[in-house]
Formats: C-alpha cells, sequence, structure tokens
C-alpha cells in the first residue's frame, strides 16, 4: 500500500511529530508497504492529489490534532489512521473534551474555563475569590488548546494564579483552571476499543468510556488520576506521540505487540469500515 | 563532482531500532530531547531574526588574505596538510597558542598544551578523565549552556553557584564546599568563564579570582578556567586570567579560536599540570586522534602574517557597536521591571524579566513574531531555575536585526505585562504580588541574578 506518513509542520511540537514519524515510516516499510513523507504546509491538498496515497497515517502533533487536517483528508476521501475528525477536534480541545465527558457521566476534575477577554474586559480577576472556595488549592491552569505540557502549570496559591495564566494564555486565548487532584498518574492506551496491557479494571473502564464519549477510533491515549474518589479522566490524546519514549508504544510492547505490529494494527484499524 | 549514484541503505526494521536501544549505554539516558529543545529546533526557520546563537562574526574576514594563506599551504605543505598530526598538535600551532595566552599575560609550559578540536573537545576531555558517574562538578548559576550535556553524560552531579555582577559569588562556593566535606566528598573540578561570562556576561572581580585561586590551592581542588572570550574587551581594565593568578598547578585553562578567529576551523586547547596532561592526550588519542592538520596550518599561516592582533581590534569594534546597539534597544523596547547585564566584551547579555514570565513560554510566543532567544532554563541543570532570564546574542547579527528582534521580543513582553496587570489589577480577594518594588522582587526570587539595571552604575 502506498501510505502517506504525515508529519513535521510548524507546530511548537514539530519535534516530537518527526521522531514519532521516522518510527512509523520504519515500521510501514517493514511492513511492505511505501511509505511516503509528507509535511503540511499550502501545497498539501495538491500534493495528496498528485500522490493518492491508499491512506494516510497522521503523524502530526501540536495543529494535527485538532481534526483539522483530517477535515481535508475527508474532503479528499483519503482514509486516515486515529480517530476521526469530530473526536480530534473535541480531544484537543480540552474545555470541550471536559464538557463531553461531563454529559456522559465519565469522571473528570471539576474546572472553570475563561478567556482572556473575560479577564481583560468583564473584570473576571474580581471572580478568582470565588473559585478558591469551589476548587481549592493547589489548582492546575492550562490553555484549552495545546500539546505536551506546554503551558500548564500548578498554582499552589493566589500568589502564583496570575503567573500560570500568563503563560497558559501563551498557547491559547482560553484556559481552564482545574481541581488539582491528587493520586497516581496513569497513562492508557487503546488500540481499536481495547485497553492496552494490564490495567486495573476500574481504570479501564473509565478510560473505555472517555474513548466513546468523545467519539474516538483506531487510537487514543488516555491520562487519568488514580484519586480516592476512584479514576479520573484528565485528557485525552488522539495523536499520541508514537516515538522511542511514547506511552502509546510502550503501552502495546508490555500487552507483548511490537512497534511493527502495532503500526499494522493502526492501519488495519484505519481502513476497516467501522473504523472501532 | 563524479556523479555517483545514491545507494539508499535498506530500510532498517522496527526490530533494528529496538535492537540499537537496548545497547544503549545508562548514559544515553539523560541525553534525551526535551519539549525546550524542540522549540530551540524552531529557532533555525531561515525567516526568524535568532538572538539565540552564539556564532562569533565571520562576514569581515578577509577573503584575499584567506584565498592566499590556503594557497600558500597548497603550494609548499600539500602533503603535510592532509597527514596525520600529532595528537598534541603541531609544535607550530602551539607556539600561536603560546601568542594567544600570552596577550593576556599566560605563560604556560609548551609542553602543557594540547591542542583540541574546538574548546568543547577540550571540556569533553577534561571531564572524560575526571569524572567517574556520580562524581561532583561545581560550576556558575547561570552556566554555559554547552557544558550541561558535557557534565551530563559523564553522569556527574552537577551543583551550581549563584553568580552576580562579580561572578561566581565564592561564600556560597564555600557553604558548598563545607557541607561536601561534612558528607566526605569533594567537587572533582569547578568550572567556571570568568571573563564575559556565557550567559551572563559578567566576569569574576579580581578579588574573588584571588579568593578562588587561593581556595583551589589551599584545598588541592582543580578549577577548569574556560576562557574563549578574554581577549574581546570593550571597555574596563583587563584582569588577570585564573590562569596566571595560579601559574597552572590548581587551573586547567580551556582556550579556542572559534571568537577570535572561526569557529569553523574548530581549534581550541587545554593546559594542563604534566599528569593531567597525560590522561588528557590517551583520551583524546581515543577520541579522534589529532585536530585537523588543515586548519592548523593555516592558522601557522595567519599567525605568521602577525595581522591577528588587529583582526581581533577589528572584531572588538563590530561587537561593542553591537553591543550597545542592543543595549540601547533593551533600554527603548524592555519593560522598566527587566534587568540586563552590560558586559565589558564577549557576545551575550543576560537579561531577567518580572518573575511571573517564564521566558520558555515567552520563546513559544516569540517565535509566532519569527524573533528567537535562549531561555534562561537551558543555562541550569535543574531546569526549574532561570525560567524568568533569557540570553540575548548580539555578535552574529546586524545592527537592523538588533533593533527588530529586540522590538518584537519587548512587544511579546509587554503583552504579557498587561495581561499580568489585567489579571491582579483591581481585585481584593487576591492579595497583590511585591510588583511595583523591583528591589523588594528581586531580593526575594533566588534565581534572579541580583544585577544592576543598565545605566544605574556600579558600585
Amino acid at each position: 500500500m502506498r501510505i502517506a506518513v504525515l508529519k513535521g509542520g510548524d507546530s511548537l511540537e514539530r519535534g516530537v511529530s518527526l521522531r514519532s514519524a521516522a518510527r512509523i515510516e520504519l515500521a510501514l516499510t517493514g511492513l511492505g508497504h511505501e511509505a511516503v513523507p509528507v509535511e503540511p504546509g499550502p501545497a498539501l491538498v495538491g500534493r495528496l492529489r498528485e500522490d493518492r496515497p491508499d491512506l494516510a497515517f497522521v503523524a502530526l502533533r501540536g495543529g494535527g490534532e485538532d481534526g483539522t487536517v483530517q477535515e481535508l483528508l475527508e474532503i479528499l476521501e483519503i482514509p486516515y489512521t486515529g480517530p476521526p475528525a469530530a473526536a480530534c477536534a473535541r480531544c484537543a480541545d480540552r474545555i470541550l473534551a471536559k464538557h463531553e465527558l461531563r454529559a456522559a457521566g465519565v469522571a473528570t476534575p471539576d474546572w472553570f474555563a475563561l478567556g482572556e477577554a473575560a479577564f481583560r474586559e468583564l473584570g473576571a480577576a474580581d471572580a478568582l475569590g470565588e473559585l478558591e472556595q469551589r476548587l481549592g488549592f493547589p489548582l492546575m491552569v492550562k490553555p484549552s488548546h495545546g500539546g505536551s505540557s506546554l503551558g500548564v502549570g500548578l498554582a499552589s496559591s493566589w500568589f502564583e494564579v496570575p503567573a500560570a495564566l500568563v503563560s497558559a494564555f501563551v498557547y491559547d486565548e482560553r484556559v481552564l483552571l482545574e481541581r488539582f487532584v491528587a493520586g497516581a498518574e496513569l497513562t492508557v492506551g487503546l488500540l481499536g476499543g481495547e485497553v492496552l496491557g494490564t490495567v486495573e479494571q476500574g481504570v479501564a473502564e473509565v478510560a473505555s468510556a472517555a474513548y466513546e464519549a468523545l467519539g474516538c477510533a483506531g487510537f487514543a491515549q488516555i491520562a487519568l488520576i488514580a484519586s480516592g474518589d476512584g479514576p479520573q479522566t484528565i485528557e485525552l490524546d488522539p495523536a499520541p506521540d508514537l516515538g522511542e519514549s511514547g506511552a502509546l508504544p510502550r503501552a502495546a510492547a508490555a500487552a507483548g505487540i511490537g512497534f511493527e505490529q502495532l503500526i499494522g494494527r493502526i492501519v488495519e484499524l484505519a481502513l476497516s469500515p467501522a473504523g472501532a | 563532482m563524479e556523479e555517483t549514484p545514491h545507494r539508499r541503505r535498506a530500510p532498517t526494521s522496527t526490530r533494528d531500532v529496538e535492537r540499537y536501544a537496548g545497547l544503549f549505554a545508562a548514559r544515553t539516558g539523560v541525553m534525551r530531547s526535551s519539549a525546550m529543545r524542540d522549540l530551540m529546533a524552531i529557532t533555525a526557520r531561515p525567516e526568524v531574526i535568532s538572538l539565540a546563537g552564539g556564532l562569533p562574526d565571520t562576514s569581515t574576514f578577509p577573503a584575499g588574505a584567506f584565498a592566499a594563506q590556503m594557497t600558500r599551504i597548497a603550494q609548499e605543505s600539500t602533503a603535510e596538510a592532509l597527514q596525520y598530526g600529532p595528537t598534541e598538535g603541531f609544535a607550530e600551532t602551539v607556539d600561536c597558542i603560546l601568542e594567544v595566552m600570552g596577550a593576556e599575560g599566560m605563560l604556560p609550559d609548551p609542553d602543557d598544551v594540547i591542542v583540541t578540536t574546538g574548546g568543547q573537545q577540550a571540556i569533553d576531555l577534561i571531564a572524560k578523565t575526571l569524572v567517574d558517574p556520580g562524581d561532583v562538578v561545581i560550576c556558575e548559576a547561570p552556566t554555559y549552556p554547552g557544558a550541561v550535556p558535557v557534565f551530563c553524560s559523564y553522569q556527574a552531579e552537577t551543583i551550581q553557584i549563584d553568580c552576580d555582577q562579580d561572578g561566581m559569588k565564592i561564600d556560597e562556593l564555600e557553604t558548598v564546599l563545607a557541607r561536601l566535606d561534612g558528607e566526605g566528598r569533594g567537587p572533582k573540578f569547578i568550572y567556571s568563564v570568568p571573563s564575559f561570562q556565557n550567559p551572563a556576561g559578567v566576569t569574576m572581580s579580581l578579588e574573588r579570582r584571588r579568593r578562588l585561586v587561593e581556595l583551589a590551592r589551599r584545598r588541592e581542588l582543580l578549577v577548569v578556567e574556560d576562557n574563549p572570550y578574554g581577549l574581546l574587551r570593550f571597555g574596563g581594565e583587563p584582569l588577570p586570567p585564573l590562569y596566571q593568578l595560579d601559574g597552572g598547578d590548581f587551573v586547567i585553562y580551556v582556550g579556542t579560536l572559534s571568537k577570535i578567529l572561526s569557529p569553523g576551523i574548530r581549534l581550541g586547547w587545554a593546559v594542563a599540570p604534566p599528569p593531567v596532561m597525560e590522561k588528557i592526550v590517551l583520551g583524546k588519542q581515543a577520541s579522534d586522534l589529532c585536530s585537523s592538520t588543515l586548519t592548523q596550518h593555516f592558522v601557522r599561516e595567519y599567525f605568521g602574517e602577525g595581522r591577528w592582533r588587529e583582526y581581533i581590534a577589528e572584531l572588538v569594534e563590530i561587537y561593542r557597536g553591537r553591543r550597545d546597539t542592543m543595549l540601547e534597544a533593551l533600554g527603548d523596547h524592555f519593560p522598566a521591571q527587566a534587568t540586563w547585564t552590560e558586559p565589558e566584551g564577549g557576545l551575550f547579555i543576560w537579561a531577567t524579566l518580572p518573575e511571573y514570565i517564564d521566558t520558555g513560554d515567552l520563546l513559544a510566543r516569540a517565535l509566532r513574531e519569527d524573533v528567537a532567544f535562549v531561555p534562561g532554563q537551558a543555562a541550569y541543570v535543574d531546569e526549574s531555575r532561570g525560567r524568568s532570564s533569557m540570553r540575548l546574542n548580539f555578535s552574529g547579527v546586524s545592527d537592523g536585526e538588533i533593533r527588530e528582534g529586540v522590538r518584537r521580543i519587548g512587544k511579546a513582553i509587554a503583552e504579557q505585562i498587561e495581561l499580568y496587570g489585567a489579571l491582579t489589577g483591581e481585585q481584593e480577594a487576591v492579595p497583590e504580588p511585591a510588583r511595583g518594588d523591583t528591589a523588594a522582587e528581586e531580593e526575594d526570587a533566588a534565581d534572579v541574578l541580583p544585577f544592576r539595571k543598565a545605566g544605574e552604575g556600579s558600585a
């Protein structure tokens, strides 16, 4: 098969994307496919029309995971790996994702979302006192969009909230302030709807419910915290790091699925009608 | 060039990759890439004005002279210039090195000198010779960002000693040494860039130089003096290098031609006492046998013409102008709350912003304006430090780029300060931070170097 590996771009996570893509290309070649590296840019649509790949492997990060490229691939009728465009858009927006999770009854820490305009034009800073009562300290401050941990900060007192907000607003106009949940940080990989590796049943159930709630398909990586009140979903990554240190490939390896096999399965899932 | 068909290597399989990964030494585990390094990679885009580099200006080197020198080498020494050379370097190269060191008052024994592939290799060879995993290495805070990966790759425990405008704080060094004594440990060496430090641009005072050298002698400790910029002084009185004060018993010296001639020729050197040198030579044999003989021939030709001092004087004029341009631009475009160093030489200015600004995040913002700098955290082993500082380079960029680059960074900072004001401005529930009182803020923030604001003069 001729598979276009979409990678790089000018996002802040270009490096992560390129490292993932390098391994993916090797695996695809090892599986007997023709891997064609493609960088997004103004010529992307023309390039894809000309190349006519049988499949697009989306290895983009930060900008490649918000559904934009997936929408284009749908217009061009090129099948692609990973969750559908709508699920990507939901996962990439932390605030939207939390609303969807809460609506579906999936446990996620309490939060409030605020836009920069609320502070600049509506005096939102005056409401921070109420936020303290509702969320307590410490609390997490995160940009709504943005991969890895860019712009994510922990504020342990009021003094630290404004600085954390300044950092978060670098990456997005909207930020969320989220209750800090103490507990072990867990990363769960799902492949075709199945939880990878040995994961405690309660955690696996919450992870699967989160995957369903956001309409994921193919594969995704879910970050949770094992709190005293049960596992809490923090966020879903529809385009996880598939590089050497990525959590999803490591979870697959622990489950006895080698990297090449993992990539093969992701390709199969992308081409299966259900995409499950 | 003859057309050679490219031989594409047979595709590496995933299994190969995993097999290699199983072979990697433990030390490669501390050589991971970080989000910050990914950000720095983006600064290489051609449209970005990069104040992040550490490049000297090589554009003014006279092309005609370069052509004549290389022609003479070809006409007179082709066979030798294309051959291997001695590990220690050619005696003629060492003579040139002695001339350069002599210009700063140092008179080492030529047998104590080894020619290396850049100053970076000298640092690597010294660490290779002295450091076992878990050994303590002491350096300045902030320190040369290129030294951090060297110490990490030999799995050293690196302890950083704060600097102020007079360089490394020797009192703090003594406290740390006493603590280590109590633990029955001691550092393998103390690494310092005493003149026009990279990244802070500060110079160690004469008094502290004397104290450091005396302390090293009293405790029989090694000091590694890295002095790439010593001859690039724009103002003030020259200070004796540590090596000169010590006489070379407890100071290992690292020099380079990178900043006073060319980094492309990759020629540096180390000067060490004979027992240490013996091991360094063995280390270099294992690393690369010898430094480039071709560029050593070029250096011999270049120094033979006797114009090297004038060339440095020209560079000093260029850099002085660019430093002044940058200082002026900082005054015009950086906020009142910012402080920065006023280097008397070298290539860098270190600026410190209000502590609520994280320069890693600021870089992400600045890259959208196509301008880059080095976030302060790159100069610390503990990456939670240096978060509100940045290193700005003025030597490798034109005056116009300096002005425009600083303007763009200043604009991004102004936005963040304004936002911070909106976030803290008119609420009663939130206690006011100590903003507006810069002096108090500086004392409170552990990582804010107490540099005076430019123009306030010094005591």
